[in-house]
């Protein structure tokens, strides 16, 4: 595996990613549209919301639920996931390509990554 | 305002968010903030939970696109990531115990110059064909991008100073929320010579990279609400997809001039919000 193959290979990965994660907050939005497109919507202030929306473990409970607002968040998840996706994949395509420097800068990256956030946890 | 308003509302102006922020490297965040917190008097914190979707959208919208034609370098990306990532965990460590609005006057004004050089100096592309320096050429940070149908070569420099500016990217992206993409652009393009379009497509690729290690906090802070983040993502995915079909022929004159403008826009928002205290 080559540099450009490489890219090309990371560049189909990022729009199957990218393409998912849309459709979920696609399928999420036309179903909460659906359901409150006349209701009025008030954010002019912050309230911090219920712990289902904020938490990893919550998002996934409330999208097999079915709640409308679940499952777009459950593809704002996926879309999150996109760029630490990318990091991962250079990480193997580098030590595929035997590019031993590049696949440790990869891996420093994720490593960072992860520690950054590890601490929201 | 209706909810269906509301939605269509925040979609097409994420579209335009998208667009412009594909184009320049610099993710939809500048536009998307002041017109959710000004025009539609949406929440501060929901406005930067939606910026971060954006500008993790607009990177991995426009990437499929820029990786697949050649543009972006994920070498010279990846290695500078180190230090942005770093950098960026360095400010949300300083936030807490500096004066974050001081800091976005001080960046505001920094970035006025660099704006009006884009805008005024007109120029194309560096003429140099340069030669790696030796550090680059240890790191092989050079590469080839499409010019008119042929693949050009190109060669990097001054690694310790790009580096550098990349903490100072990360660190200002970690205090601020916001504005790392401008320096990073400026880092490649002015510092290290690397054409214009790699810059951006480059830092396109970076923004989405140091933007998702602090999601985490937005998202456990509850700043990303589904109802504002739902349109801003279908939006700017919109709008990076149009966007990266027209870097592809754009004129990195007419590129840089956008760029200018964008950058102006940044900087008028971070002297607004520093001078009122948003930040």
């Amino acid at each position: 595996m080559d540099d450009r193959n490489l890219e090309i290979e990371m560049g189909t990965l990022l729009r199957a990613g990218v393409l998912l994660a849309a459709a979920v907050v696609l399928a999420g939005g036309v179903f909460y549209l659906a359901q409150n497109h006349a209701a009025r919507i008030e954010l002019n202030t912050f309230t911090v919301e219920s712990v289902n929306l904020r938490m990893v473990g919550g998002i996934f409970q409330s999208a097999i639920h079915l709640h409308s607002l679940g499952i777009i968040q459950f593809g704002l998840l996926l879309l999150i996931a996109t760029p630490v996706a990318r990091v991962v994949f250079a990480i193997v395509g580098f030590y595929l390509e035997r590019d031993r420097m590049y696949a440790i800068v990869s891996l420093i990256v994720l490593a960072v990554l992860v520690f950054s956030l590890m601490r929201a946890a | 305002m209706t909810v269906l308003v509301f939605t269509l509302a925040v979609w097409a102006i994420s579209t335009v968010a998208g667009f412009l922020g594909s184009l320049t490297g610099l993710g939809g965040g500048v536009i998307v903030v002041p017109v959710l917190a000004l025009a539609m008097g949406v929440d501060i914190k929901y406005a930067i939970g939606a910026s971060l979707v954006s500008v993790i959208a607009t990177s991995s919208g426009a990437a499929a696109a820029y990786v697949k034609e050649g543009y972006s370098n994920i070498r010279i990306g990846l290695l500078l990531e180190i230090a942005t990532t770093v950098g960026a965990v360095v400010g949300a460590y300083l936030a807490a115990r500096v004066t974050t609005h001081v800091i976005a006057i001080i960046f505001g004004l920094v970035l006025v110059p660099s704006a009006i050089q884009s805008l005024l100096k007109n120029a194309g592309e560096h003429d140099s064909i340069a030669e790696s320096d030796a550090l680059c050429k240890r790191f092989r940070l050079g590469g080839d991008y499409p010019v008119e149908g042929a693949r050009q070569k190109y060669g990097v420099r001054n690694l310790p100073a790009g580096f550098s500016m990349m903490f100072g990217a990360g660190a200002l992206s970690g205090l601020l929320g916001i504005g790392s993409g401008a320096v990073k652009v400026i880092a490649m393009d002015r510092a290290m010579k690397i054409p214009f379009k790699v810059s951006t497509t480059t830092s396109n690729f970076m923004i989405g990279v140091t933007a998702a290690a602090s999601a985490g906090v937005y998202l456990s802070r509850g700043y990303i609400d589904p109802r504002v983040a739902m349109p801003v993502m279908l939006g700017v995915l919109c709008g990076a997809f149009l966007g990266s079909k027209v870097l592809v022929h754009a004129q990195v004159r007419t590129l840089r001039v956008v760029f200018g403008l964008v950058i102006l826009l940044m900087a008028a928002e971070m002297i607004f919000s520093g001078v009122t205290g948003r930040v």
